[in-house]
Parts: C-alpha cells; structure tokens; sequence
C-alpha cells in the first residue's frame, strides 16, 4: 500500500514508516485487546499512515465513530480515543465515559490527541469529571502526512481561516515543528526562501528551533537543495479558478464515489451479476494506481485523448492472444493476463469518471463559467457589472460559485469599486439571506473581497510580467504550466518557477506587489555534509504552501518536475489540500450551523 | 569499603549508624546558637529566623533572606508544600514561599491576640499542615488545615497555669488531639473533653514530666521525666514498650524518635546541649562539637548542626547482613564472591559454589539490592548493584524488576542529593512519598530541569510528568512580576528561545487562562491589548468558552465592527422575534458606530424584511419568516400574493433583471402559462427573451417557449432554436449570422439522421464565414 510513496525523488516512506511506528508504540503501552474510537474526521489522513491491519497486529479488534450516548457494547480491555483536540469532542467522550461507568465494565480508557494534546481540552474533561477515568493521555504529532511519492500534507482544514481571518498562528507553529521533523529525516536544508508574512514566521519559527537544538545536529547528507515557503494569500486567484482533471476528483476528496449504474455494466460480464453494487464505489486514488498517475495531471480536455489511447494499447494486448501460437508464447500472455485485466478494470473505472466528469465540463453552464472566469484573468471588464454573475444570482445559483466569481473579479482588478462592491454584496444577501453578511465581511478580511483604494490596477502588471496569461495552451501535450487551467499558469507556480531560473531578483517589482515580505536564509551546514552536485543533477525543491495548495497547482508542479531540461525537481506540502469550494467554504460563516 | 561498619554503633540487637549527609554551605557566625530553627522533614529546607529571615536547602545553600520587620516570631515551620510559616506571638502566621516570597496571612484568632502565645507547634497530618497554638490564658487553638482554615478552641485544662511543662499534637482516630503534661498529670484535649491519662508502669519516681516526642507515624511516644527516666510506649498509652534510666537530669533540649519502620526496636535520641543519647532498650551516647537541631524523619533522625548535616539512623538489616564483621549471610557471601571475582580469583568460585549449594542465590541477589538501597555513597551502591548482577548471571528465572527498578530509584536519589539540589532522601523515605510528590518538591525549588530530566528518565507518563512541570513553569514564568507583560508577547509568538522549543501553544494558551483566572478584568484585557498573538489566542478561547467575554473585549477595544458582527452572530440563535430584532437593533447602532454603512443599511434591510415577513405570516397565514428576500418573493409569487410582491420589490429597491427573471421562473413553475405572456407583454423585457425560451423549456413546455423564440435578440436566436429542438431554425439564424462558431455549434448538434441538405448548406456557410 506504500511503494507508491517510495517511487519518487524523496522517500517519503521514511516519514511514513517514523509515524508508523509512534502509532505501535503507543498502541503497545495499552496492553491487551483494543477498541479504538476514531474522530471520523481522523480516519482519512490515518488511513494514509496504518492501514486495519497494521491495527489487528496490535490487538485493535473493534473500530468505532465517536458519536454521543453509550459506546457500543465490545469484549475487549481497552478503549481507546483518537481526537483532534476539539471541545465539542471532549463533551461526547465525556458522554461516552459516564455511560460506559454505569454498566461496570472494566474497560481502561485511553486518549490520543492527534496532533497535539491540549489543556483546555484536559480541562473541560475534568470539568466534566471524566478525566481521572483516562489512565493514558498522549498526543500523536501528526504535522505531515505523507499523501503521495511527492505529496505531504497536514490537513488542518482551517489553517487558512486562522492565519488570515482570526491571527491565530497556532498552525504555522505546527508547519515549523513538522519541517523540523523533516530535517530530521532528511537533512538540514541549506536554502530557504519565502513569499508571505506567514511564510516569514514559519521561517523564524525554524532558525530558532533550529538554534535550540543546535547540539543535535542531524548527520545526514541533506536531501532537499531548498525550501521555498509561500503563502496563499499571496495568490488568491489561483485557487478561485475552475481547474483541471484531479481538481475536480477532489471534489470528492480523494476517495470517488461513483454511482453503481456506471459499473453494473462491466461487473456483469465478471461475476454473472451476482452481486451489482447498490452504493456508490469508492476508489482511493493515488500513484498507486498506475493509470491514475498518469492521467491526473491532465487538464479535463485532455483526459480524454489519454484515455482513448491506453483503451488501445490494451485491447490490442488482449488481441495479442490471437497471434500467440507457440506454448512459450501463451504462457507469457497468460502470465500477463493478471496485470491486463487489472489495467482493463481500471481503464474501465476512468472511463466512468471521466464520462461523469465530461458531462459536467461539456455542458454549457460550464463553458460559460469558464469564460468567464477567463474573461477576469485576462482582465476584460473586469471593473463593470458582470451579466453572467448577475444572471446566475437571479437564478440562485449555489452561493459559493457566485462568491468565488465575485472574489476572482476583485482579485482580478485589484478590487472593485465601492459602487460595484455593494451591489455585488447587495444582490448576494438579498438572495441568499443576510445572514451571509459575516461570510462576505470574511472574505473582506481576508483580502478576497475588497474595495479598490488605489485607482491604479497591478494585476495587469504581475499578469504580463509573470506570463500568466497564455494564449496558446497546449492541452493535449503540454509545453507550460499554463496548461492546467486552460490557458491561466498559477501564480504561485510561476514564483516557483522564476526563482528556479532565472532566480526572484529579475522580478523585484512584482514581487513588492504581493503581499508580505520576500526573503532568503541560508541555513549551515555542518561540516562534510555539502552536497557535491553531479554533472547533470537535478536540484530537489521543496514547496511548502501555507495556507493550503490545489490539485492545479500540484499539478503544474509535477509538470515542472518532469521537464526534461526543467533542472529541478518538486516535492509539495501544504497545510491542506483544496479546491476554490472547500476553500471558501472554509471562510464562510453560518450563524445557524454555529448555534447548534 | 573495609570500613564500611566504622560509623556503627551496638546498641541491643541492633546498630545504630550516623552518616554525614552534607557538610553545610552556609557561613554562621555563631553556628546555630540562640537560632530559632525549623527544618522540614524529608530532608526538606532549613528556614532560620534571627533579626534576618533566611532559608536554606538542607545543604546549607542559601535560598532567601530577608530583614524581618514583622512582629516578633516565635514558631517556625514547613508546611507540605514547602510554604514557610513564621508564626507571630498575637497569632499571626504569615506564609511564605521557599524563595521568601510572600504568599498571604491568616491568624489565629482573637483569644491568641488578647491573651498572646505561649508556644505553637506546627503538624502534619493527612489533613494538610495545621497549627496548635497555647495562649497566655492557657488555652489551646488549633487549625488542622491552614489551607482550610478552620479554628477550634479546645477546652480548658483544669489546674494549668501558664504552659503546660510539654505538650504534643498527635492524630489519633482521625482526629487531631493535645497530649500534654502538667507537672505528672497526663492530660488528652480533643474537641470537646479534657481526659486524665496514666501511662502504664511509668516509674514512680518521677513527680514531673519535662519532655515528650510523639513518633513521625504518631504510632508511639516517649516521655521524660525529671527524675532522667524515658518512658517508651504507645501513643494510645494502652502499652509500655520500655523504660530506661538516662541517669541525666535536666531536661533535654530536643527529644525525637528514630525507628525504622517494621523494627522491632524502640528508640528515641534525646540530645542535650553537646551531648546525644540513644536510647533503646540499652543506650549509646555520642557528643556533639556544636549547637545542632534535630529533624524527625521515617526512618530516622537528621542532626543539623552548624557546620554538618548528618543521618542517624538504625542500620537496616539487610545491610547488617551484608556488613555485620564475619557475618555468612547469602548477600555478604555473594559480595565477597564478587570481590574475588573482580580480583579473578578462583575463590570466586568457592563462595559462589556455597551459597548454590544452600540453594540461596536468589536471596543473596536480593539481599545486595535492596542493601543497596539503603546505601548513601554511590561507590557502595555501585559495588552492592554489581555483586547482585554478578549472581543473577547464575540464576536462570530471577526477575529483573526489582534490579532495574533499584538502579533507577538510586540514580533519581543520587541526583537530588547532590549538594546543589540539596535533598537528602533515602530510598525508605522516597518510596514512601512518592514520585510525584518528589517532582513537585523540585517545581516549587524551580528545578524544572531536573524535574523534566527526571520524568523523562522514569518514563512517568506525559500528563504526569513533563507537561506537568512545564505547566508549573510556565505559569512561574507569568508570577515573575511585571516584566512578563513584556515577555508575554514574544513566547506567543514563539520569539523566547528557552521557552520556544518546550511550551507549546496549548501551554500558551494556559499561560493566559491563567492570567484571566489570576488578574482583574479590566488590567488583563489592558494587558492583551497589547500584545495581539495574545489577544487573537484568547479571543479564539472566548469563541469556543465565554461568548460574552468576547462581547467586553470587543468594547474594550471600541472594536465596533466586530461589535456588530456579534450581535448579528446572537440574533440567530435567538427564537423570539422581538429580542432578535433588539439584537439587531444594537448590530445597526454598532455597524454605524463603525462607520460601516452598507453593513448598517443591510441590517436595517434584514429588520424590515422580519417585520414584513412577522405580518403577512399573521395575516396571511404564510410560513415566511426566515427566508431570504429573494425566497419571500418567490414564494409570494407562487402565492399569487402579487400585490404584495410588487411592494417589496419597490421596498427593497430589487434590481429589475432580478425581479423579472424570479417572476419569469416563479410563473414557469406553477404553470401560469397565460400571466407569463402577459408579463412578457407588460413591458421590454431587462433580461431578454432568451430565459423565457428556456425557463419554458425547463418546464417541458416547448410549445411555450415557441412563443418567445422570435422575440429573442439576433445573437441569442440560435441558441434559442436549439433550445427548443429546433435544428432547422437554429441553421436558418447560424447562417444569416455567418457566425463560424454559431454554425459549428448547430453542427455540433446534428446526427446522422439529419437532413442531408441542410447539412450541406451548414459547411458550406461555415467555409465561406471561415474564409472571411
């Protein structure tokens, strides 16, 4: 279930496997049989770390969700609760721990934080008088979790609402200790660059922890060249536009569900029909499934090129039968026969997808959509009145499409007019509720929405100095990061870009046009420890996006990755992977979800 | 190591042994004479009151001192916490902590005032610290617990004169009680009687009794009468244990009990001014060089003098076994097997091969270790640990726990002895008071190092141990006065190195709980305004915890806008539609504080918009109330409520594409075909005739939407026709348009079944449109 992470330039299997074995070890300090309690918002990001069965090994035999009430009945010595260190949560277990009492079963009561314990937590326990019923209490740091061969990230849904919206730095501490973890497995890294406040007091944040534990220096040869840290809201825009193939796969976070009726078809001929899936099918999606690693990364009008072509290389494998005609040659074929069919199964599945997928970016709605949004990032009209934005309010279309076009308009042009600002807020809470107000004083905030003060416009100008823009993108075989969004290079990538080659001093300017400050620190290295670069070597970049990263982004990355004469390699990590819905959903307020 | 029994002294059965702790670190210019010392037990701190107050650790290192301005004191002593108390002669007791910081006072009661002490004592019981105070008027006060302040006058002792000739506070039954002696009588105070008491057989020749000592475990007590006689028994005085004739006279200066638990010996030292007597059933004397005090311990007594520090103790007997000249015990045959050993000697051999053949090996090891523990140098510890782990080799099943678990309890022991920590625990005493009693005695000496060290090293589990003192230490940070106003801010953010890399931000954020708990309102939120990583974390804290905190802070910092955001955020959760629209009210007077218009005429809006929805549920019978204005109006027009519509819609000012398309949708969807086309007749249509086509359209009503298609503009006219299905027309509009891209969209739509001809005439307008 982990090669997939071993294939890459960095083994991220070596921080999988020291996560690994801090979950055994703290699973061994509960003796005997074990149920776990799990935080279902845990189980996804545990399950890229242990699978079940490396929990059986350790005597876990029943998996709960945690929910209110009594724990449900289970023969079996310990409980144990892993939790992200929420108040809401404690008063559950709290619940939990009072029911289980009455029935006199002598169950030991365990509690892991995950990722870091806290007081108030311990605190509201005992305030419920539960918390001498836990005869452990640890915390699990769990800063990055290894989600790909080039892929790390912290899934901490709300960092960017902390950071930006309510000042509250507790992720960037918790970004700052994981890179430190990182260096630990992987050596210093030499290099550090950052865009960002944010990104500023990470940077801190690690040259004096790095200080601090100056005595232990790691001694291992440093596999990252830098480290290049930057913050989201240095590129709001990116995130706000509709992206490509695995973009849209993410809407299903990582795990698709697929309606039965595509597959029925296909499992028939298999198994006779005996049992046709009635739910949705889930399909984890990473470099481990080989198709998907090569399909991902493509824009959605290129996906389906990719896909026509594997279909042939497989069905004519599969005719390859007809010729064999030698023993020799049939056993080769049928040895192969297991992968074939696999690879055919999974062609299948895509096939599905991308037909789901198709018939979301074929209809009109989108197209129109899209050029709109293409519209704002090539900066026509961008200070008027958008018809589309208004038609799609008159027709109530989903709120956060209109905010996200709405946002993407006032990135686009610097901020809108005050005029046009109110009658964008005006429209909304008029049609959505007033109680949207919070959500779009949010957006204020955070500099997604805002009123233009100055009359003079950047964005044309970062737009043509990074080349954001492209008019010819190449879908189908790519030649530019541009590519992913159909035309529109992610910003952020184009920094990363840049300072590969030809390094951030040829775009001063623009760089003081963002927000935050730039900056480069050099990190020593002890003595014997530098690296001799061969002829030829590429250099390892890591990319650490505070704030979270798209799907686009990671994509244009690995595109960069891969150019042959590209110099650099990348390996991504970021406080949560998003999409422009999860992104302002994450920003908005509601009242009523709030009184509950 | 020969001459390891050079310190021991015979006494009956057993040895007595006095080891030099420390040799102390303070420079007294008279020693301890004219002193008023108290030391606490578990070789706790030394606290000294001349003109000066001074506190030492109990090797002499000085840990505050201070003039003394107070009234006079006339008592000192510790309390468990290892808080100071100097007791007053009106009754005063003032805490103070081991750094000479003070804590706070409390008295002892009127009567103590008016009448004055005579003497107090201060006791340990399982109840806390208490304070037994006799006054002037010869009666007793008591407070069990100063923590808990409760005092309990007891009654009055028929026949006493100023004090009593020596008294005690024992707890018996679980309950605090005076034994004290007038002249011979005996005499038990408790809470409601004064009791007579004999003890049994004690000699006759005595007329007074001038000292008595109470044992640590208030298990037994000794008197001393002026006829030089001890009387050893039980404190209940239901049995006598001994008696001995010290042939001394005068009345001791200190008298205390030394007894290990579990032995079978009764002891007590009695000292004299230089002089130190041992009495059990036989007596050994010993002569002390300077003034020196007596501390009553477990297992043991510590003498503290002006230069020395030392333990009197009852040799243990393992160790007796191991030591004794000539003994043949299985721990001191293995000892010297290992000696032998060492030497490689085949001796080795033949003491191994002697204890095997008694079949004594597992006793001998177990001898070696726990001797061991009752060793205080650290070379006779090491040889005693390895003559045991040398026999284990021999011993097939021998568990490890008790060998690994005395190597750890031995290197804990060792490093809170060394001088500069200054606590000289032995191992009866640590087992007894527990380890975490033993870190929370180095957090108040604030050694969080060494208390970190050493909860790291005993693997005490987290929330017990390491997180428990950083907590301690983080809040000492905060009590360290004014300056941590100033450092606050930069461990927030993380800035402080030292504190950086071990308290973490839920610490942090206890940092500022704490403050709350601990300062006024008002100074604390003066306090946070300054430094915003703070403010944000609490804030955050007050999200989660006290939502009307939140609101004061907000006020604090005349932060309206935020003001009005959390009145907004309340009048959602309010049911009652008067008091949401208060809070509404109290939202628009904030947002206009702020200056924010918009925010304040949208919220104006909102209360309309409940006040209109509250009437026309009334009057109407509607469900509105909560829906946005865009969902009242739909709903209005599905009511056929136009009336009522029209008014909000000139009320709220709605732009007229908005309306037009709700009213065009509103129509489609109850099918109100004929009001649509009235509606589309009314007047030139904002948005066009292209969303009456498709509105219908989405309705299933194409022969509706027919209707519409001409009236739509010559750019939508294609898009119209296929909306209808009309492939025919929509080539007819793509044509006339020579659009290349409409003409490629109609062909787009067509299927093989497509008439040929018009297929035709499509490419052909395509090539010709492309060519331009």
């Amino acid at each position: 279930m982990s090669a997939h992470l071993s294939y890459g330039r960095v083994n991220l299997n070596i921080l999988r496997e020291a996560a690994r074995k801090e979950l055994r070890e703290f699973l061994d300090k509960c003796g005997g049989s074990k149920a776990i309690v799990w935080d279902e918002y845990l189980t996804g990001p545990f399950g890229l770390i242990a699978q079940y069965s490396l929990l059986k090994e350790h005597e876990v035999e029943k998996m709960f969700t945690l929910k209110g009430g009594r724990l449900p009945a289970a023969d079996v010595k310990n409980i144990i609760f892993f939790v992200r260190p929420r108040l809401e949560l404690m008063d559950i277990i709290a619940e939990n721990v009072i029911s289980e009492d009455k029935m006199h079963s002598p169950r030991d009561f365990h509690m892991l934080f995950v990722p870091r314990r806290s007081m108030l937590c311990e605190q509201r326990l005992k305030e419920q008088g539960v918390l001498g019923s836990f005869i452990n209490i640890d915390e699990y740091i769990l800063d990055l979790i290894p989600y790909d061969g080039d892929l790390l990230s912290m899934e901490s849904e709300g960092a960017f609402r902390e950071c930006y919206l309510e000042s509250d730095q507790t992720s960037l501490y918790h970004t700052a200790k994981g890179l430190m973890t990182l260096q630990a497995l992987y050596g210093t890294i030499p290099q550090i660059f950052g865009k960002g406040e944010c990104a500023r007091h990470v940077a801190n944040m690690m040259l004096r922890m790095k200080r601090e534990f100056a005595g232990s220096q790691t001694q291992i040869l440093p596999v990252f060249d830098s480290l290049l840290l930057l913050d989201r809201n240095v590129d709001l825009l990116t995130p706000l536009a509709t992206q490509h193939l695995e973009g849209f796969l993410s809407i299903f976070i990582r795990y698709v569900k697929l309606p039965p009726e595509k597959f029925s078809a296909q499992k028939k001929q298999g198994e006779a029909g005996k049992d046709l899936p009635t739910e949705p099918k889930k399909m984890q999606l990473n470099s481990a499934e080989e198709l998907y690693a090569e399909i991902r990364d493509k824009n959605f009008n290129g996906v389906g090129a990719a896909l026509s072509k594997k279909a042939k290389i497989i069905s004519a494998a599969f005719e390859e039968r007809h010729s064999a005609k030698t023993v020799g040659e049939i056993k080769q074929f049928v040895s192969q026969l297991p992968h074939m069919q696999a690879a055919r199964s999974s062609l299948a599945n895509h096939t599905s997808i991308a037909e789901l997928i198709k018939d979301i970016t074929t209809s009109e709605a989108f197209f129109d959509n899209l050029t709109v949004e293409q519209e704002f990032m090539t900066g026509v009209d961008t200070d008027k009145v958008n018809t589309y934005i208004e038609d799609c309010i008159a027709q109530k279309d989903p709120l956060i499409k209109i905010l996200r076009l709405v946002c993407m308009q006032s990135v686009c042009n610097n901020g809108l007019k005050q005029k046009l600002l109110d009658y964008y807020k005006r429209e909304i809470l008029q049609t959505y509720g007033y109680e949207h107000m919070l959500t779009l004083n949010n957006l204020e905030k955070t500099g997604l929405l805002k009123p233009q003060t100055s009359t003079r416009n950047n964005y044309p100008t970062i737009r043509k100095t990074l080349k954001l823009w492209m008019e010819d993108a190449n879908e189908q075989n790519p030649n530019d990061i541009s590519y992913v969004y159909s035309g529109y290079a992610p910003l952020s990538i184009r920094l990363t870009q840049v300072l590969a080659r030809p390094g951030w001093r040829s775009i001063e300017e623009v760089l003081k046009m963002l927000p935050g400050p730039h900056f480069e620190e050099r990190q020593q290295l002890p003595a014997g420890l530098h690296k001799k670069r061969q002829q030829g070597e590429n250099r390892t970049t890591l990319v650490f996006f505070l704030g979270g990263v798209t799907y686009a982004e990671i994509a244009a990355l690995r595109f960069l990755s891969q150019m042959e004469d590209g110099g650099t390699e990348y390996i991504i990590a970021t406080t949560k992977l998003i999409n422009g819905t999860s992104w302002i959903k994450s920003l908005m307020d509601r009242p009523e979800a709030q009184a509950s | 190591m020969a001459f390891i029994t050079a310190n021991w002294n015979p006494l009956g059965e057993a040895f007595y042994r006095k080891i030099e702790l420390y040799e102390m670190g303070w420079s007294l210019r008279d020693g301890l004479k004219d002193c008023l010392v108290a030391a606490a037990p578990y070789g706790g701190p030394i606290g000294d009151a001349r003109p000066q107050l001074e506190i030492y650790s109990s090797s002499g290192t000085n840990m505050a001192s201070f003039p003394w301005k107070s009234g006079p004191v006339r008592q000192l002593g510790w309390t468990v916490c290892d808080d100071l108390l100097c007791i007053q002669e009106d009754g005063t007791v003032l805490i103070y902590d081991l750094f000479g910081a003070f804590k706070r006072h409390f008295s002892m009661g009127n009567e103590v005032v008016q009448n004055q002490m005579l003497e107090a004592k201060v006791f340990h019981s399982p109840y806390g610290t208490g304070v037994a105070i006799v006054t002037g008027a010869s009666r007793f006060t008591l407070a069990t617990n100063i923590d808990d302040l409760k005092l309990r006058r007891l009654p009055e002792v028929p026949g006493l004169q100023g004090a009593p000739s020596c008294w005690a506070v024992l707890t018996q039954d679980r309950q605090t009680k005076v034994l004290l002696a007038n002249g011979a009588d005996l005499y038990i105070l408790d809470n409601t009687s004064c009791t007579p008491v004999t003890p049994p057989g004690l000699s006759p020749q005595a007329c007074s009794i001038v000292n008595m000592a109470v044992s640590f475990s208030y298990k037994y007590l000794a008197l001393f009468t002026d006829s030089g006689h001890l009387w050893m028994g039980s404190a209940n005085l239901k049995d006598k244990l001994s008696e001995v004739d010290t042939k001394v006279r005068t009345p001791p200066k200190q008298m205390v009990w030394c007894r290990r638990p579990k032995s079978q010996q009764p002891s007590v030292v009695i000292m004299w001014d230089r002089l130190l007597l041992v009495a059990g059933e036989r007596q050994h004397k010993y002569t002390l060089d300077e003034e020196s005090v007596c501390v009553a311990e477990l297992d043991g007594v510590r003498i503290v003098g002006g230069s020395r520090h030392e333990l009197l103790q009852e040799v243990p007997s393992a160790c007796q076994d191991i030591f004794k000249i000539a003994s043949m015990a299985p721990g001191a045959l293995l000892l010297e097997a290992h000696k032998e050993y060492d030497k490689s000697s085949q001796k080795a051999d033949e003491y191994l091969r002697e204890i095997k053949e008694q079949s004594v090996l597992g006793e001998a090891v177990r001898q070696c270790v726990e001797a061991a523990g009752y060793e205080h140098e650290p070379e006779t510890q090491k040889t005693l640990l390895r003559a045991a782990s040398f026999g284990k080799c021999f011993l097939s099943n021998y568990p490890p726990e008790p060998f690994v678990s005395m190597c750890r309890d031995l290197k804990v022991l060792n490093a809170v002895r060394d001088y500069t920590v200054g606590i000289p625990l032995t191992h009866t005493q640590y087992k007894q008071m527990t380890v975490q009693v033993l870190i929370d005695r180095l957090v108040y000496r604030k050694l969080y190092p060494l208390a970190i060290e050493i909860c790291r090293y005993l693997k005490t589990p987290e929330y017990q141990g390491v997180s428990r003192v950083l907590k301690h230490w983080a809040c000492a940070f905060c009590q360290t006065g004014v300056n941590f106003l100033d450092d606050m801010g930069p461990i927030m953010s993380g800035e402080n190195q030292t504190l950086h890399s071990t308290v973490r931000t839920s610490y942090q954020r206890s940092m500022v709980t704490y403050l709350k708990n601990e300062m006024n309102r008002g100074d604390f939120f003066m306090t946070l305004r300054n430094q915003p990583v703070a403010l944000s974390l609490y804030r955050q804290f007050c999200k989660h915890q006290e939502q009307d905190t939140l609101k004061d802070l907000f006020n604090q910092d005349d932060d309206h806008q935020e003001l009005g955001n959390f009145y907004v955020k309340a009048s959602y959760k309010e049911k009652k539609l008067e008091a949401r629209l208060s809070l509404l009210q109290s939202a628009v007077d904030e947002y206009n504080k702020a200056k924010n218009e918009f925010a304040a005429k949208a919220t104006e809006e909102e209360m309309k918009l409940l006040r209109f929805q509250r009437r026309l549920d009334e009057e109407k019978g509607e469900a509105l109330l909560g829906l946005s204005l865009q969902e009242t109006l739909h709903a209005l027009l599905t009511s056929n409520f136009h009336k009522q519509a029209e008014q909000l819609y000139r009320d709220f000012r709605v732009p007229d594409k908005r309306y037009w398309w709700l009213k065009l949708t509103a129509l489609a969807e109850k099918d109100d075909w004929e009001e649509m086309e009235k509606f589309a007749k009314s007047k030139k249509s904002p948005i066009g005739y292209l969303p009456f086509v498709e509105v219908c359209v989405k309705q299933h009503n194409k022969y509706e939407a027919k209707k519409y298609v001409s009236k739509v503009t010559p750019e939508q006219k294609v898009k119209a026709h296929l909306a209808i299905g009309d492939l025919e027309g929509a080539a007819e509009a793509a044509i006339d348009r020579r659009s290349e891209g409409e003409i490629s969209t109609v062909l787009s739509r067509c299927s093989p079944t497509t008439d040929r001809a018009l297929l035709e005439r499509l490419n052909r307008a395509r090539s010709t449109a492309s060519k331009k």
